[in-house]
């Protein structure tokens, strides 16, 4: 029944085979799409809206690599991958990069052979309570329930935190992050834990949101940010600085708004210029044109830009900037100088 | 004689009465009634009890179904709307949801304004199965049938309409390559050919011959990536290719499995007992991971493909299964009354043994599709974006974060509608095939 797309497949594939070993940026240029993994679906970072298009903080860092490289931050190729799936995607070169909510640890850089480019949003692990149990700090949760997603870094966390303080727990296990609402908030566990971004967006969708508590350990550093394949440190250096464009631009205060204003023409701050391609030759070192950081910013706009259209305070998951915030402002966003 | 007789009886009839219409308890629906649900006191209270049990979960259930709202944009709209309509205690179902996202729940991200393309799709491929499943279609459907196989991929994934003729084409090749060689060389040379030819054709002209056709006469339609496909519009992609692929595949097996030449037996067995002894997700993952680590990089070998294959494999061994407990049912004397009749093999197996295990294996060979149907849900763990899936996705949405109940009742509701249609078919198929051996 499918002959067609088995010849189909069969032809690309012999086709494909000549190209192999060909640098990505090439290959994303050649193709004329970015192909990027993202999450099947996670609350402000990677979601479909109602016409079909990806929207989220992970996904406009897709566009705005699209952007930097093609000129067009909607020239992106989504391609949903699961917890299982997503590092053989990326390690198969079925994806260009992996921007899906990933925590950059010691094995998955130099075991999984993957290049963490940077960090777009430092989580850590909370934990939620309903107010009416009257607990303010997660060292009182001796001998609690707790709901937890089985398999996951946040149970060997928990397990830690417990043991450190000399507190005992029970543990629930659970599946999903929607099975884990429906046992909270049926009273099946005291408390859920899992990432602070997570349990905001969880909260959020309570009839009665202020209920609950967000209590203010967080007990693990899970720094999320987008991966590439080790070998290939061209394509890594244009994913890193993009990026980091994004935060600088927040730093010097370019916007979506000001932008055209400020690239017209050189402005007096040289660090603007040269991030913006008024002066110095930075996307010539890259392979690309010198306005690539400008189509970048322009996708989405800056990095605060982005984290107050999807996870900030006027979202329905009203996330704080806390360590996300610039460094000049007490936070850990810190992009290199660009020069 | 009768007059003693009438002084020992005190009465006798002389006359028959009137027929009378049956009691008014034992007709109609107080007859029904009585029947089945009151025909004694433990039979009375244990409706009793259902009945308060099902009235119980209807009145829990019935509100929360009816007090809802379908415009709102978000879940806290609807929770908003709801309380201003019904009441601040009331709580209902968010249908709104369904209401904007049932065209991905149904197409996936396949392009809007060309939603006819599916849907004619799975129309010509009924089409096709029509003059198959019901003998009154005229037989003139079933070109339909030989078409659907190529139009129906066309339809879906688009492209050049070349490239369906070109792998028609094959066909043709191979019925040429059969009839040119068989004569001088023998039906087993000839049947070789009638395989190699067109393989050969698929693989190294094919693909060619289509490009260049359409060079000379672009003839096409708007190609969409596999990535696109979504919703119940896969499930029934991949559901329906295995399930049409899967019942000639499962014969074969099954009848390789009881065949005599040691190979072929051999061949079959270790098919069906690896594919059964494997559970479908790990075949999944199998078709997703390893196979992209085993191809050349960048090798882009459709993932829905990958799928299909997958699945059709599973479905085989277990449908060749079935029907070798249909052949198992049949009657020793039938095989040995073909034999005597000067049958040769096939000529057994198609006019005598398989209409009657066929028959016999019905129930079970429908179990298996409707349980395959069900298991392409398991697709969305390799991050295929099923129904299942895609109701995962719309809960990212801000807006719609936090909706369980609404999005997997619509996707239950679909699915049984699908489900029992194919039961029910069954059922008329065993009323008509039922030739009266009771």
């Amino acid at each position: 029944m499918k002959k067609s797309v088995i010849l189909g497949a069969l032809t690309v594939a012999a086709c494909a085979a000549g190209a192999a070993g060909a640098a990505t940026l090439d290959d994303v240029k050649a193709r004329g799409k970015l192909n990027c993994g993202t999450n099947t679906g996670l609350v402000g970072f990677a979601a479909p809206d109602a016409n079909g298009d990806w929207q989220g903080f992970d996904v406009a860092v897709c566009r705005a690599v699209a952007a930097a490289v093609l000129g067009d931050s909607s020239a992106v190729e989504f391609v949903p991958t699961t917890g299982k799936t997503r590092f053989t995607a990326l390690a198969s070169g079925e994806i260009d990069m992996l921007v899906r909510n990933t925590t950059w640890t010691f094995s998955r850089d130099v075991d999984l052979k993957f290049t963490f480019v940077g960090v777009n949003y430092y989580d850590g692990q909370g934990f939620m309570v309903p107010k009416a149990l009257g607990v303010s700090s997660a060292k009182e949760l001796d001998g609690a329930t707790v709901c937890i997603q089985t398999g996951t870094t946040t149970e060997l966390n928990l397990a830690d935190f417990f043991r450190v303080n000399n507190i005992t727990y029970e543990p629930v296990p659970i599946e999903t992050n929607e099975q884990a609402q429906q046992q909270y908030l049926a009273g099946a566990c005291d408390v859920y834990t899992t990432d602070a971004s997570g349990l905001a967006a969880t909260r959020a969708t309570f009839e009665d949101p202020t209920a609950h508590v967000v209590l203010p350990e967080i007990i693990s550093k899970e720094p999320l940010g987008p991966l590439v394949r080790h070998g290939d440190d061209e394509w890594a250096d244009i994913v890193r600085w993009t990026l980091n464009a994004l935060i600088a631009a927040e730093e010097y205060g370019v916007t979506s708004a000001n932008i055209d204003e400020l690239a017209a023409a050189p402005t007096t701050n040289p660090e603007i210029n040269r991030l913006l391609g008024t002066e110095g030759g930075l996307g010539e070192m890259l392979g690309l044109p010198a306005d690539w950081a400008v189509k970048a910013i322009k996708a989405g706009g800056n990095y605060g830009e982005l984290f107050e259209k999807y996870i900030g305070q006027n979202t329905p998951i009203g996330l704080a900037r806390g360590l996300n915030a610039q460094w000049t402002d007490g936070g850990l966003m810190y992009a290199p100088p660009f020069r | 004689m009768s007059g003693t007789h009438a002084h020992s009886a005190a009465f006798v009839r002389d006359r028959m009465i009137p027929q009378e219409p049956p009691p008014d308890r034992s007709i109609g629906a107080l007859g029904w009634l009585r029947q089945n649900l009151f025909s004694s006191w433990l039979n009375a209270a244990l409706t009793l009890v259902s009945l308060a049990l099902i009235g119980a979960l209807l009145a829990a259930v019935l509100p929360w179904v009816v007090h809802s709202s379908w415009t709102a944009n978000s879940l806290s709209e609807c929770r908003e709307q709801i309380k201003a309509a019904y009441g601040p205690e009331e709580s209902g179902a968010c249908w709104a949801v369904i209401r904007e996202r049932w065209s991905q729940l149904i197409f996936g991200f396949y392009p809007s304004e060309i939603y006819w393309r599916p849907i004619l799709a799975f129309g010509t491929a009924l089409g096709g199965l029509a003059p198959v499943l019901f003998p009154g279609v005229p037989r003139r459907a079933l070109y339909l049938t030989a078409a659907a196989p190529f139009l129906v991929p066309w339809l879906l994934w688009g492209g050049t309409v070349w490239l369906p003729v070109a792998v028609a084409f094959g066909f043709v090749l191979g019925y040429a390559g059969f009839r040119v060689v068989a004569p001088w060389a023998g039906g087993i040379l000839g049947a070789i050919a009638a395989g190699l030819v067109p393989v050969l054709w698929w693989l190294l002209l094919a693909g060619k011959a289509a490009g260049g056709l359409q060079e000379i006469l672009p003839l096409g339609i708007e190609p969409v990536s596999s990535r696109n496909f979504g919703g119940f519009m896969l499930s029934i992609t991949i559901g329906l290719t295995a399930i049409t692929l899967s019942l000639p595949i499962g014969i074969l097996l099954a009848l390789g499995r009881q065949s005599r030449m040691f190979i072929v037996k051999v061949i079959c067995v270790g098919v069906i007992e690896f594919v059964r002894g494997v559970p479908l997700i790990t075949l999944l993952f199998v078709a997703w991971l390893l196979l992209n680590y085993f191809m050349p990089p960048n090798t882009n070998f459709d993932i829905i493909l990958r799928v299909i294959i997958m699945v059709t494999l599973f479905a085989s061994a277990y449908v060749a299964e079935v029907i070798r407990g249909g052949l198992a049912a049949l009657p020793r004397g039938q095989y040995e009354a073909a034999d005597a009749l000067g049958l040769d093999y096939w000529k057994a197996q198609r006019l005598i043994v398989m209409p009657q295990a066929l028959k016999i294996s019905i129930p079970g060979i429908v179990s298996t599709f409707i349980g395959v149907f069900k298991d392409t849900t398991l697709v969305s763990i390799i991050g295929l974006l099923d129904p299942v899936g895609f109701s995962n996705s719309i809960r990212a949405d801000v807006n719609w974060n936090g909706i369980v109940w609404e999005l997997y009742g619509f996707i239950a509701l679909m699915f049984f509608i699908f489900c029992f249609s194919m039961s029910r078919y069954s059922m008329y198929l065993e009323r008509r095939l039922r030739t009266g051996h009771r």
